[in-house]
């Protein structure tokens, strides 16, 4: 999984989502961040595991990226430009090289769409609809995926959830994108067959150098898949660094106790996992200072005053923790 | 130990349908021991919640039906039981926690009215009583509050506290059994380690077995004593845990624990398991495996594998053994 | 856009129409389960049927407007099955035409309501916010406009006739069709398929049509059922206190008019008409409940 060249395929800049509720009667109106202040790159053919349970903004990330939702603030850098300055005509012809990847197992196909029209939507949306030449593209296409081509007049419902998710992804592949968003490609799958999808986005993007933003919350499929780890909670990215490095030396407590959390399949490794007690947060009303330090079994005074800044603990190993060092 | 608290023999249901007799589960045996935690793993349609719902006689009965077998709960059989006397033994004796609690929750009832209704129907307690029985077995659960908890209604509460809410709900009436299907799914994993603890600290502390049902390997090494994994209806191999993750069996046993991703391992090819979850409505002949076993043999597509017992309840379901 | 025909269109046809055909076939088994469906389903065919082929079925076709004197109230008898009228004219004939209005009300206020009803619904629930608000807001007022005031008012400025009556049912009730497809869009819009085809540049007009609608149209087509045996209800209340269809026209609601006044004695001028009304009416209904149910897609396979 290596490039020649160590270039940026796409690159997040102090990125902020949010939406505004109303406020009642005399109350203020207020904005709620779900990604708060966000940055990261991803390199050419590499892909990036952002990681966070639920309600920790990753999807939003995802969706913001492809302009699916409004950013508030920042900058996304691809191809040369920023995406969030961009017209919807501009942005569309930026789209062909966006792919995204939902999670299956019933929504992300259209239950009333032959698998023929699913492939051939992307060509007729940018207008490369000429005569026979589709019919071509979309064979290969299923080809790519490992389909076989008598699946083309058969309807979503008719496959099993694999199959269907190799269709999702033979459409983002359609018009050759460079960058692709999967947003939990195989959660819900079963384990055999995240297996053989894993195995498939992996083997794809050796082939045509693709780069991946791979969201997920399973960290043992992050780490089999991804070169780079980011950690989200509560919209900011905590940690984030090299896959091997973040594993072997994972410093924000939260990382700790997300790997800690994770129950491997393995008798050797039975443990007392280190279990954060408290809820999940919502974003309504997030701690003061660091948002992590009300379950944060480390934490100090200073983390419920001020929020910790991102710092550089290793080579392209980042932390936001007062506890970390240089 | 001297006899299972829940053992099942030759269990079949079947579900009939329109477009054929799904044979949900064939000729299934099981065994589970008190104070012990068993796993049963297998992946989408293998039949694990269809044996839950067998145990509990809640299978709906237009279109399913227990075709044979027995299950004895305790030495009991619960086969010839009316729908009267499961009634009884519902809660008291087995329980059952699901995957999505906020299903199983009413939604326009507070905690204390649907916890204290369950403890009603079987004990002969007043009111205020049953709602200190609950606020009791919600402080076992690790619950802060309870008292104030009871008060609130299931939208209020995440969904661990609502799983937790679950759990105590079962446990009021110190069930024998707890079944779990898939009880922790639907929750972060962080959450998730939260209940698992939880689960195995109430095994400990009031002897309840616990019959766990997941297609998460890594939830059962951690939790579980013992493990049986099912097949499309068929139980395939039962053993302890360690015999299960040290010394697979079952060419499907070994094909699941090579498709997880894993930590210690190197980034190579995850190996996952060639073709597809068979029909169970015209299943595969003989070993329901065999059209996508490696080590497939002749007598695999037309002779159904015995179930061979290997040393210290380690039995397998194949004819290589 | 054209793209040739070739032997893989002749394949793919094949395919739409045994998806199609086995759809057909499952719903056909629901239906066999509700024999009430089944019930309406035939009513309506007969109703069809009558509108088909009513100039042989109907004995005296020409008694759409001829007047026999000579044949006043007869009582129903073998010649005159429904008896006849107070111009001679055989009712049974005149009921069998009067299929024929009906079904053109049904298909006009329901095509009607339906055209103005679904796209402002549909662009609600897509577009939300102030638009969604807007929309709504003036499809309650429309709703709160009683039918009946609503009829007398268009018939008093633009004249008492069929043509306008289905106009001024039309007007209060396409509200109901928006608030269906406005309800069906919001669950929809969210689903991953939509995202998708945002994502890879589909203008809103393509998610709109290719898809939001195909996977609205389940309810509305229950919804337009029961409308058409609502509609014809309708007509003929209209026709009944005469801001209807005109005489001599064979209209139900009409003949029921006409005939009150010789109540009880010749019970058979109101009669007929009546059972037509209602049966009709209710066969629609029947189907379009029955249909409500085999369409859920929380009860599919």
């Amino acid at each position: 999984m290596s490039s020649l060249l160590n270039r940026t395929a796409i690159s997040v800049e102090n990125l902020v989502v949010g939406f505004r509720l109303r406020g009642f009667f005399l109350s203020e109106p207020r904005f709620l961040k779900a990604v708060d202040d966000i940055s990261f790159e991803i390199g050419e053919g590499k892909t990036l595991g952002l990681v966070g349970e639920s309600g920790c903004g990753k999807t939003t990330t995802g969706m913001a990226i492809l302009r699916l939702v409004k950013a508030a603030n920042g900058r996304i850098l691809f191809r040369g430009r920023d995406l969030l300055t961009l017209s919807e005509t501009e942005m569309k012809k930026l789209r062909r090289h966006l792919g995204v990847v939902f999670q299956d197992p019933f929504s992300s196909l259209n239950p009333r769409m032959m698998v023929e029209d699913i492939l051939e939507e992307p060509f007729i949306i940018h207008g490369e609809d000429a005569g026979g030449d589709i019919r071509k593209r979309v064979e290969t296409l299923l080809q790519l995926v490992g389909l076989s081509q008598d699946h083309i007049y058969r309807y979503p419902h008719e496959f099993s959830g694999g199959q269907r998710q190799r269709i999702g992804i033979a459409r983002a592949l359609a018009l050759n994108p460079s960058f692709i968003v999967l947003d939990e490609p195989t959660s819900g799958l079963d384990v055999s067959v995240q297996a053989q999808i894993l195995n498939l986005i992996h083997d794809l993007q050796e082939r045509l150098n693709l780069s991946y933003l791979f969201i997920s919350h399973d960290l043992s499929v992050i780490k089999y898949i991804s070169y780079k780890v980011a950690v989200m909670y509560l919209g900011k990215i905590v940690e984030e660094g090299p896959t091997n490095e973040f594993f072997r030396n994972p410093c924000h407590p939260y990382s700790r106790a997300l790997l800690s959390a994770i129950p491997t399949p393995s008798i050797k490794e039975r443990k007392e996992p280190m279990v954060l007690e408290g809820k999940v947060p919502s974003i309504r009303n997030p701690p003061s200072g660091c948002r992590f330090h009300p379950r944060c079994p480390e934490k100090m005074e200073r983390c419920r005053e001020e929020e910790p800044k991102v710092i550089p603990i290793g080579p392209d190993h980042r932390v936001a923790c007062f506890r970390s060092r240089r | 130990m001297d006899r299972p608290i829940i053992e099942i023999n030759e269990l079949s249901t079947y579900f009939f349908t329109y477009e054929g007799v799904v044979k949900a589960l064939e000729r299934v045996d099981l065994m589970i021991w008190p104070n012990e935690i068993f796993g049963l793993v297998g992946e989408t349609g293998c039949g694990k919640s269809v044996t839950a719902l067998s145990i509990m006689k809640l299978i709906p009965s237009p279109p399913g039906k227990i075709v044979s077998g027995r299950i004895l709960l305790d030495g009991e059989d619960l086969m010839p039981k009316n729908e009267k006397e499961m009634f009884r033994i519902r809660g008291e004796k087995i329980a059952m926690i699901f995957q999505d609690p906020m299903t199983c929750l009413n939604p326009v009832k507070k905690i204390g009215e649907t916890m204290s209704e369950v403890i009603l129907i079987h004990l002969r307690v007043s009111k205020k009583e049953a709602l200190n029985i609950a606020a009791k077995s919600l402080e076992e659960t690790e619950m802060p509050d309870p008292f104030f908890v009871l008060k609130q209604y299931p939208h209020e509460l995440s969904g661990g506290m609502r799983q937790r809410v679950m759990i105590a709900t079962a446990l009021s009436l110190r069930p024998k059994l707890l079944i779990a299907d898939e009880p922790t799914t639907a929750l972060d994993v962080t959450i998730q380690a939260q209940i698992l603890r939880l689960l195995k600290r109430l095994n400990g502390t009031f002897e309840t077995s616990i019959l766990l049902i997941t297609h998460n390997l890594g939830v059962v090494a951690q939790l579980c004593h013992r493990v049986g994994v099912m097949y499309a209806g068929n139980i395939v191999e039962v053993g302890s845990v360690e015999d299960i993750f040290e010394n697979p069996m079952h060419p499907y046993t070994l094909g699941l624990i090579s498709a997880i991703p894993k930590f210690d391992e190197n980034r190579e090819r995850l190996k996952g398991i060639e073709g597809y979850v068979p029909n169970l409505i015209n299943p595969p002949m003989g070993c329901r495996f065999h059209p996508r076993c490696r080590f497939c043999m002749e007598k695999c597509r037309t002779l159904k594998p015995p179930c061979k017992h290997g040393k210290k309840g380690h039995t397998v379901a194949c004819h290589l053994s | 856009m054209l793209r040739p025909l070739d032997a893989f269109d002749w394949r793919r046809k094949k395919v739409e129409y045994t998806y199609r055909f086995k759809e057909f076939r499952y719903i056909l088994r629901q239906i066999k389960r509700s024999p009430l469906t089944i019930v309406g389903i035939g009513i309506i065919m007969l109703f069809f049927l009558t509108v088909l082929f009513a100039e042989w079925i109907a004995l005296y076709p020409e008694d759409y407007h001829a007047v026999h004197m000579e044949s006043v109230f007869q009582r129903p008898c073998l010649d005159h099955p429904f008896g006849t009228d107070d111009m001679g004219r055989d009712i049974f004939s005149r009921v069998v035409m009067g299929s024929r209005i009906s079904i053109m009300v049904g298909c006009v206020v329901v095509f009607i309501s339906f055209a103005i009803g679904v796209p402002l619904g549909m662009i609600a629930g897509y577009a939300g916010g102030k638009v969604s608000e807007f929309i709504m807001r003036v499809a309650d007022m429309f709703m709160s406009i009683p039918y009946l005031l609503m009829a007398l008012a268009v018939a008093a400025i633009l004249g008492p006739n069929l043509r306008n009556a289905m106009i001024a049912i039309s007007i209060p009730w396409w509200p109901i069709y928006a608030r269906l497809a406005r309800a069906q869009t919001l669950t929809i819009k969210n689903e991953l398929y939509v995202w998708s085809a945002k994502a890879i540049g589909a203008s809103e007009f393509r998610i709109i049509f290719k898809h939001l609608l195909p996977n609205c149209l389940a309810p509305l087509i229950v919804q337009s059922s029961i409308q058409f045996g609502q509609a014809i209800l309708t007509a003929a209340a209209l026709g009944f206190i005469g801001i209807g269809a005109p005489p001599p026209s064979p209209e139900w609601g009409l003949m029921v008019s006409t005939g009150r006044s010789y109540m009880p004695d010749k019970w058979w001028l109101t009669f007929f008409p009546g059972m037509a009304i209602f049966v009709t009416t209710l066969g629609f209904n029947l189907f379009g409940d029955g249909m409500r149910d085999v369409l859920d897609p929380r009860l599919r396979r």
